[in-house]
């Protein structure tokens, strides 16, 4: 790992009380991710990926431990700090997509733009319009989430999720909700984004969407119990292209 | 997030749901409508109450006989209790202040002319009472003071008098009525005053030379109320003191001593009359004030309903890069529309339920652009003041609580 990683974990460690039970969701992690890498984390249900991607994704704040995010100690940040880090740095990509509903998609993927300072409507549609475009969605721009269908709906949450133009795109199951055309082509747009120099984060729990990805973490009770290079990951343009034969659905 | 892009999202979410959202703004629409209603209203009464009062005249000083405190039954042999016209030249002679001064005389008379009759109420004044009392006439001219010394029966009748009397088309000037069946010789007609300070027909009236009503009419030697004015609206508490001086020395009484009239100032009828309505205005208020308040919670449970509801919005906003504050304004945006669009129609409804109110009971209402303002200015501040705390909850919302919330 030459490059100073974008993501490192030191004795991280996350602790919840629920009730008289303490919840050991995470016990002491040590993880460094480089940039441009695209990883995937697996792992049982209650093994602390999901926990371990919310604090990675600022949304959650470690109990012990530290996290540098591109050169910033994110456990020392204020609400308000952890706020502009997501805003600035982090896409998210969620199983349930997490749209607005009743917003068209436009205004959906505009959302992380009003919040900034700089805020110039007319650029910001613009780089939304780009966003979907890229995306695929290009003439579906004033549906609402409910008049697209689920693999749509996560690609309007993916052209969300860059628009800010990120450092580290951080997926949790983004695949759970969608049949297996959908799912190889949302990975295929995390390949695309991937390959521009973003660095992306999956959790996945299904092996095969895991086997796009060119490192693989599996956690286990909180700890991480594999760690492994996957040198020939699959193209997920290849594989749409051997399942040709399916109707087109969206 | 800019104010323009807040207020868009306002009134959306708004719009979503209509009927929660009016329904929210009734509260604050019928506290609005009711200070506007009340203001306006107690503003109209005031004004009332004002011309009513400068009706009386300028710097006006009245004093009544008798009234004294119970100690007035035990005043010392030998002096009187009531008023003379020795007392009112004394008064002219030695009190500065004072610029007219006249004792009056009333009595309640029937009077004829030709086949009418009418009755109304004598005043016996001096000539001056016009001037004191700013009254001028639309026909004759004002008796003189030979008239007065003469004790002559001539009169100067009110338009209601010669309305009732005369009708169309005879001209009271030079007519002879009968008062209490004796002959009075019209010279003046006074003009209109209109309606007094407490629902009297000013109009209804005639004046008479003093000397003529006390010794022909009434056949007393007393005056039952001196009226006097002062020289200007600053000497009218000297006036009064003077007044008070010079009837205490001629009536013998101690500094201790209650005396057997009383002294009223134009300022102190414009006072008692000003409190009631105040009073009136203040309980009206409250009462508007209070409906506000019902308004303002019903906007803060509303708000509380909708930031439970939106929760999950609110934590896709944080993942996104939303602030606190971001949060916090979009609620309040949100509250104070509400607020703010129940101060418009409740301005509209209050103007136009005063307006209303007014033409049907003939009430003198105002809508001023204060009590407009004061009504746009609770209504914002309701809405701030109840917008906040659910404000304040959603923006302290954990991200991820939010986002995870069913």
């Amino acid at each position: 790992m030459a490059a100073p990683a974008i993501v490192s974990v030191r004795a991280l460690a996350k602790t919840y009380q629920m009730g008289d039970v303490t919840v050991q969701a995470l016990r002491k992690v040590d993880l460094d991710i480089a940039p441009g890498e695209f990883v995937a984390i697996s792992g049982a249900s209650g093994s602390g990926k999901s926990t371990f991607m919310n604090i990675l994704g600022c949304l959650d704040a470690p109990t012990s431990g530290s996290y540098l995010l591109d050169g910033t100690e994110v456990e020392s940040l204020s609400r308000d700090e952890l706020s502009l880090v997501r805003n600035r740095k982090l896409g998210f990509v969620f199983q349930s997509f997490n749209l607005l509903s009743r917003t068209t998609a436009l205004e959906n993927v505009e959302l992380p733009l009003l919040y900034r300072k700089d805020a110039d409507p007319g650029k910001n549609r613009a780089k939304a319009m780009d966003a979907l475009t890229a995306v695929g969605l290009g003439e579906r721009v004033h549906h609402h989430p409910n008049q697209l269908s689920g693999g749509q709906q996560q690609r309007v949450a993916i052209a969300r999720s860059m628009v800010n133009d990120p450092v580290l795109i951080l997926a949790d199951e983004p695949t759970g909700n969608l049949d297996t055309r959908s799912s190889i082509e949302i990975i295929g747009l995390f390949q695309g984004l991937n390959e521009k120099g973003i660095t992306v984060v999956l959790v996945t729990h299904e092996p095969d969407i895991a086997s796009y990805a060119g490192r693989l973490i599996v956690f286990r009770d909180g700890n991480v119990i594999r760690d492994e290079r996957n040198a020939a990951p699959l193209r997920a343009s290849e594989e749409l292209a051997k399942l040709k034969p399916a109707g087109k659905l969206g | 997030m800019r104010l323009t892009s807040l207020l868009i999202l306002a009134l959306r979410s708004l719009s979503r749901n209509k009927l929660r959202s009016f329904l929210t703004m009734l509260g604050i629409i019928i506290g609005v409508g009711a200070v506007i209603a009340m203001l306006s209203v107690g503003q109209g009464a005031k004004d009332m109450v004002k011309t009513s009062i400068a009706g009386l005249g300028t710097n006006v000083i009245n004093v009544f006989a008798g009234g004294g405190g119970p100690g007035s039954v035990r005043t010392e042999a030998g002096t009187s209790s009531k008023l003379t016209e020795e007392d009112v030249e004394a008064i002219g002679r030695e009190a500065e202040a004072i610029r007219y001064i006249t004792p009056t005389a009333r009595s309640s008379a029937q009077i004829k002319y030709a086949g009418q009759n009418w009755r109304t109420s004598v005043y016996g004044a001096y000539p001056d009472y016009l001037l004191i009392r700013n009254w001028g006439l639309t026909a004759g001219a004002p008796y003189s003071t030979s008239d007065e010394r003469g004790a002559a029966k001539v009169a100067l009748i009110g338009q209601t008098v010669a309305k009732n009397l005369f009708g169309e088309g005879v001209d009271p000037i030079g007519q002879t009525i009968r008062i209490k069946n004796l002959p009075f010789k019209v010279v003046g007609v006074l003009e209109s005053k209109g309606q007094g300070s407490f629902g009297n027909d000013q109009d209804d009236i005639v004046i008479a030379p003093f000397s003529t009503v006390q010794k022909k009419l009434i056949g007393a030697t007393f005056a039952q109320t001196l009226i006097a004015s002062a020289v200007s609206e600053e000497s009218i508490p000297d006036a009064s003191a003077q007044i008070d001086d010079i009837l205490r020395r001629r009536f013998r009484l101690g500094p201790g001593d209650i005396p057997e009239y009383m002294i009223r100032t134009q300022t102190e009828i414009a006072q008692a009359a000003g409190s009631v309505s105040q009073t009136m205005t203040v309980l009206l208020s409250s009462i508007a004030g209070i409906s506000l308040l019902v308004g303002g919670i019903g906007i803060m449970n509303i708000m509380l309903v909708s930031v439970t509801e939106r929760t999950r919005e609110i934590g896709i906003r944080l993942a996104v890069g939303a602030k606190g504050r971001d949060i916090l304004l979009q609620f309040l945006v949100e509250a104070v529309v509400i607020s703010f669009c129940g101060g418009l129609i409740g301005i509209a409804i209050g103007a136009g339920a005063s307006t209303f109110l007014g033409s049907v009971q003939g009430w003198a209402v105002r809508v001023s652009p204060a009590s407009i303002i004061v009504a746009f200015a609770f209504s914002a501040a309701t809405g701030i003041f109840f917008g906040w705390y659910p404000a304040r909850k959603a923006a302290r919302l954990n991200p991820i609580d939010a986002l995870r919330y069913e």
